[in-house]
C-alpha cells in the first residue's frame, strides 16, 4: 500500500462509516469483556437485526475508553440534524452520550431509545472531570476505533506518519524531531528517546560478536518492551488492546531511524487479549504492505514477530528480556554495555516501552514543536496512568505532564470514597514510593517525583485512603519483588528475603528497634549493590514508608521498645505464624 | 592500547581490553569476588567486586567494567567494605553454612571471605533451609544446602567442557543448580563426569565422593589452565 492508495482506503472508510446514523461502541477490553461486553456487542447487534437498523446503525467494539471502575461502558455518537459523524475525527455535528454497566440484558432498551432521549438509569456524564481533564495522545483512538480492523486505523489517520518518514524524512531528519520533542522513555526511568534512537542509529553491528539466527537479516532490532508486570498496572495493555497498529507504526518508524529491519513486541503471557489483537493487526498490516518487505513501496523493509514472556516480573528489564527472547533465562545482566550497542544476539537493539512508541506517530505528524508545547520543561508530552486504589473513579487515565497529584485524585479521580481521608498515592509499582498528603500539589515529572523518593515508572498509581498500613504496604510490594527476584545477584536473592522477614516481623509485633536499623541498612545495600533495576529499586517502598510514615513502624515495635506499651499486632497480617 | 588509571590512588597502566579487577590483578591489588573465576566469562553477580569510580553515580563492578584512561578506581573505602561483609552475611544466612562439617572447611571461598571482611556474627536470621544433597553421581556429589549459586559450574561445564550439563532453575531464593532438566545428577546424559564443575566450586557444594571435612580440596586454577593452554595451543607446565 503506497501513499495514494492509504489515502484511498482512508476515505471510503470514512465515508462508509459518515452513512451510519448511528455509532454504538462497545468496550471489549478486558475489564469490560470479564463483565460480559463481547455478549453485550452480539446482542446489540441481533437486536438491530430485529430491528431491521442493521443498516444503519454500526455497532463497534473498541479498546478502553479509560473509566473502568464503571464498565461495561458503551458510547453511542450519533448524527445531529442528519450531518455526518465521522468517528474520530473532527467535523460534523455529532451528540454522544456515555451508557455505564451496561449489562447484555439492556440491549434491547439502548436500540430502542436510539435517536431519542437517553436512558437515564445508565447514562453517565461525559463532561465530568474524568474525562474533561485529561489530555489524549497516546489514547487519543483507544476507545474509539475498532482494533481488529487496520481500515479503522487508517481512516483516523493511521500510518500516514510512517508513510511521511519514509517518503519525505532522512532516518536523521526522524532522530532528530523525536530528540527535539523531548520524548523520554515512559517505560519508568525517562531516558531521553531521541538520545536512545541516535545511539543506535550511530552503533556498529559489528562491533561485538553476533550471533543473529539463520533467516533472520537484521543486523540491528527494535524491541518494543509490552512486559508490563508492576501490580495495578495496565496501561501498556490497554494500548495494546486498543490501538495495536498505533504500536506498529511507531515501531516501524523507529525502526527506519535507527537502521533495522527485524522487531520484536515481548508482550506477557497474562495479557491474552493484547497477544490475539497484536497478532492479528501485524497480520493485516503485513496484507497491506505496511509491514514487511519493501514498506508502501520503498526500500524500507520491517518485520515483526511477538515473543511472549512466562511470567517473570524481570523479564521487563531490558537486558533480561533480551536474554528471554534469545530463548535463555530471563536474568538480567551488567550493563555497559548498553542495549544500544550490544543487545539481541550481539547487536545494537532498541528497546522502547508500549507507551514510548505509541507517542511516536503523533510527534512525527504534528511536529515536534507542538508535543514540546505539552508538559514541563523538562518532561514532555503526557503520560498514561491507570489510577486504582482508594479513589471513587478507578481506570484508564492520561495527562500533561506537570499536572498535580490533587488534580488527578480529586479532579479526574473523583477523591476518596466512603467519606475517608487522603493518606498517600503509590506511584511507580513495586519500584516506586508512597507520596504522602503534604506532597498533593507537587507537579507530577520525572524529576518531581523522583525528589520525593517515589518514581515516574510505567504508570501505576495507587491511590490510599487513611484505613491503610503503610507497613502492610511496604511488606506486600517486598514479597512482590522477593518472589519476583530472579536470583542471579545475591543483595537482591538474600536481601529482599531477610527484609520480607524484617517487615512480616514488625507486623507481628515481635521486632525491635534493632530490627528497623538492620531493614534500613538493608535498603541501602540492596539499592546500592544489586546488578539491575528490580533490585536497585525493590527498597524504595520501604524507604519511603519509612521515611513519612515512621510513627506506623514504631507503634508496631515489640512491647519493651515502646516503654511499656502493649504491641498493637496488626489485623491486616493474614497468617501470623507464616 | 594501554590506558593509565588509578586504583586506591595508585598509578597503574592496563590494556584497553583489561577489567578493571583484571588491572587491579595485575598491579597486584586485591579486589574481593566470589563468582569469578579466570577462565570463565564474568557476570557480575556476586557484587563482591563493586567499587567506586570516580564520575559514576553507581558502583560497578571490576569484573565486568572495562578500564578508561584517566578511571580513578576505590576499591576498599569503608562503604565498600560494609557492603561486602553484609553480602557475606546474607549468604551465610541464607542456607545451611555450617564449616565445622563441611567437605571444603579451610579450603573454601565463602569462608575466605568471611574472615576477611571480619565477620565476627551474623546479624541477619539464618533462614535453615531444607534442601538436598545429591549423591547419584558415581563419583561427585552435589550439597544444595552449601551452594551459594555463583554459576561458577554452570559456566565451566558450559564454556570449557562444553556439555551445559549444569543450569539454574526457579528464581529469587528458590533458585536451585540442577543437572539436565532437573534429573539426578547420576542419570544425567549430557555429563561427562569430567568434573570441571567441582573444580570450579567456591565452596564444599561440589564435592568428590569420599571427602570428607577438611578434605575437599578445589583445583579451580586448573580451570585457568586449561582455557589458557586451548586458546595458545601451548599444554607445558
Amino acid at each position: 500500500m503506497n501513499l495514494e492508495e492509504l489515502n484511498a482506503t482512508a476515505a471510503s472508510e470514512r465515508l462508509a462509516q459518515a452513512k451510519k446514523r448511528h455509532h454504538i461502541r462497545v468496550c471489549v477490553g478486558t475489564a469490560c469483556q470479564a463483565l460480559n461486553s463481547e455478549q453485550l456487542a452480539k446482542e446489540l447487534q441481533a437486536e438491530l437485526r430485529r430491528r431491521g437498523q442493521n443498516g444503519d446503525v454500526e455497532v463497534k467494539c473498541v479498546g478502553c475508553p479509560g473509566l473502568c471502575s464503571l464498565g461495561p461502558l458503551v458510547e453511542i455518537e450519533s448524527q445531529v440534524n442528519g450531518q455526518a459523524a465521522i468517528a474520530g475525527t473532527e467535523g460534523g455535528q455529532r451528540k454522544s452520550i456515555l451508557y455505564q454497566f451496561v449489562k447484555p440484558e439492556d440491549a434491547g432498551e439502548i436500540v430502542a431509545h436510539l435517536g431519542g432521549e437517553p436512558i437515564k438509569r445508565l447514562e453517565t456524564p461525559l463532561d465530568q472531570p474524568f474525562f474533561t481533564r485529561q489530555t489524549k495522545i497516546v489514547l487519543e483512538h483507544c476507545g474509539k476505533i475498532d482494533p481488529e480492523r487496520i481500515e479503522d486505523y487508517i481512516a483516523v489517520g493511521g500510518y500516514q506518519a510512517l508513510m511521511k518518514v519514509l517518503t519525505e524524512m532522512t532516518p536523521q531528519q526522524v532522530i532528530d524531531a523525536i530528540t527535539r520533542s523531548g520524548l523520554r522513555g515512559r517505560g519508568g526511568a525517562g531516558f531521553p528517546t531521541g538520545l536512545k534512537w541516535g545511539t543506535v542509529a550511530k552503533a556498529d553491528p559489528n562491533a561485538y560478536p553476533t550471533s543473529v539466527p539463520v533467516g533472520i537479516q537484521s543486523r540491528k532490532f527494535v524491541i518494543c518492551n509490552g512486559d508490563e508486570g508492576d501490580p495495578g498496572a495496565f496501561m501498556d495493555r490497554s494500548v495494546m488492546e486498543g490501538d495495536p497498529h498505533r504500536i506498529l507504526e511507531g515501531m516501524a518508524i523507529a525502526a527506519y531511524a535507527v537502521g533495522a529491519n527485524h522487531g520484536f513486541i515481548y508482550v506477557r503471557a497474562e495479557y491474552p487479549l493484547a497477544v490475539k489483537r497484536l497478532r492479528t493487526a501485524i497480520r493485516q498490516a503485513q496484507r497491506a504492505g505496511l509491514l514487511g518487505n519493501n514498506i508502501g513501496g520503498t526500500a524500507f523493509s520491517f518485520n515483526v514477530d511477538i515473543r511472549l514472556g512466562a511470567g517473570a516480573f524481570v523479564c521487563g528489564e531490558e537486558t533480561a528480556l533480551m536474554a528471554s527472547i534469545e530463548g535463555g533465562r530471563g536474568v538480567p545482566r551488567p550493563r555497559p554495555p548498553f542495549p544500544a550497542e550490544c543487545g539481541l544476539w550481539g547487536c545494537p537493539t532498541l528497546i522502547n516501552n508500549v507507551e514510548t512508541l505509541a507517542n511516536v506517530p503523533p510527534i512525527i505528524m504534528k511536529g515536534a514543536d507542538w508535543f514540546a508545547s505539552i508538559g514541563t520543561e523538562k518532561s514532555k508530552g503526557t503520560k498514561v496512568f491507570a489510577l486504582t486504589g482508594q479513589v471513587a473513579h478507578t481506570g484508564l487515565i492520561e495527562v500533561p505532564m506537570g499536572i498535580t497529584l490533587r488534580e488527578i485524585v480529586f479532579d479526574i479521580g473523583g477523591g476518596i470514597p466512603g467519606g475517608r481521608q487522603f493518606k498517600a498515592v503509590q506511584t511507580g509499582g513495586p519500584s516506586g514510593g508512597c507520596i504522602p498528603a503534604q506532597f498533593l500539589d507537587m507537579p507530577v515529572d520525572y524529576e518531581s517525583l523522583a525528589k520525593v523518593g517515589s518514581i515516574m515508572g510505567s504508570g501505576g498509581m495507587i491511590v490510599m485512603d487513611d484505613s491503610t498500613d503503610m507497613v502492610e504496604v511496604a511488606r506486600f510490594f517486598m514479597e512482590f519483588c522477593m518472589d519476583e527476584s530472579c536470583g542471579k545477584c545475591i543483595p537482591c536473592r538474600a536481601g529482599t528475603v531477610q527484609m520480607h522477614r524484617i517487615l512480616t516481623k514488625i507486623q507481628e509485633g515481635k521486632a525491635t528497634r534493632r530490627d528497623i536499623q538492620i531493614l534500613e541498612e538493608l535498603c541501602d545495600l540492596v539499592k546500592h549493590t544489586s546488578l539491575c533495576g528490580l533490585g536497585q529499586s525493590a527498597p524504595n517502598p520501604v524507604i519511603s514508608t519509612l521515611r513519612y510514615f515512621r510513627d506506623e513502624y514504631e507503634k508496631k515495635l515489640a512491647a519493651d521498645e515502646t516503654n511499656g506499651k502493649t504491641p498493637q499486632p496488626s489485623a491486616q497480617v493474614a497468617n501470623p505464624s507464616a | 592500547m594501554p590506558r593509565t588509571l588509578t586504583i586506591n590512588g595508585q598509578e597503574i597502566s592496563a590494556r584497553s581490553d583489561q577489567t578493571i579487577l583484571e588491572a587491579a590483578q595485575d598491579a597486584n591489588i586485591r579486589i574481593p569476588t566470589l563468582c569469578h573465576l579466570d577462565g570463565l566469562t564474568d557476570v557480575g553477580a556476586c557484587r563482591m567486586c563493586l567499587v567506586e569510580v570516580a564520575g559514576a553515580s553507581k558502583l560497578l563492578p571490576a569484573c565486568t567494567t572495562r578500564v578508561q584512561e584517566g578511571m580513578q578506581v576505590q576499591t576498599d573505602t569503608e562503604r565498600l567494605r560494609a557492603y561486602r561483609r553484609q553480602i557475606i552475611e546474607l549468604l551465610f544466612a541464607e542456607r545451611n553454612h555450617i564449616c565445622a562439617v563441611c567437605v571444603a572447611n579451610g579450603h573454601c571461598e565463602l569462608q575466605n571471605a568471611g574472615i576477611a571482611v571480619g565477620m565476627d556474627h551474623v546479624r541477619y536470621d539464618y533462614l535453615f533451609p531444607k534442601l538436598g544433597v545429591d549423591l547419584s553421581h558415581e563419583r561427585f556429589g552435589m550439597d544444595h544446602n552449601r551452594c551459594i549459586l555463583c554459576t561458577r559450574c554452570v559456566r565451566a561445564c558450559d564454556q570449557l567442557e562444553g556439555a551445559h550439563t549444569i543450569d539454574v532453575m526457579g528464581r529469587g531464593a528458590h533458585s536451585l543448580i540442577v543437572h539436565d532438566m532437573n534429573v539426578p545428577w547420576g542419570e544425567a546424559t549430557t555429563c561427562t563426569s569430567c568434573g570441571k564443575c567441582v573444580m570450579a566450586c567456591p565452596t564444599g557444594a561440589l564435592f568428590k565422593q569420599g571427602s570428607t571435612v577438611a578434605e575437599m580440596v578445589h583445583d579451580a586454577e586448573k580451570l585457568a589452565f586449561l582455557k589458557a593452554a586451548r586458546e595458545r595451543k601451548v599444554w607445558n607446565v
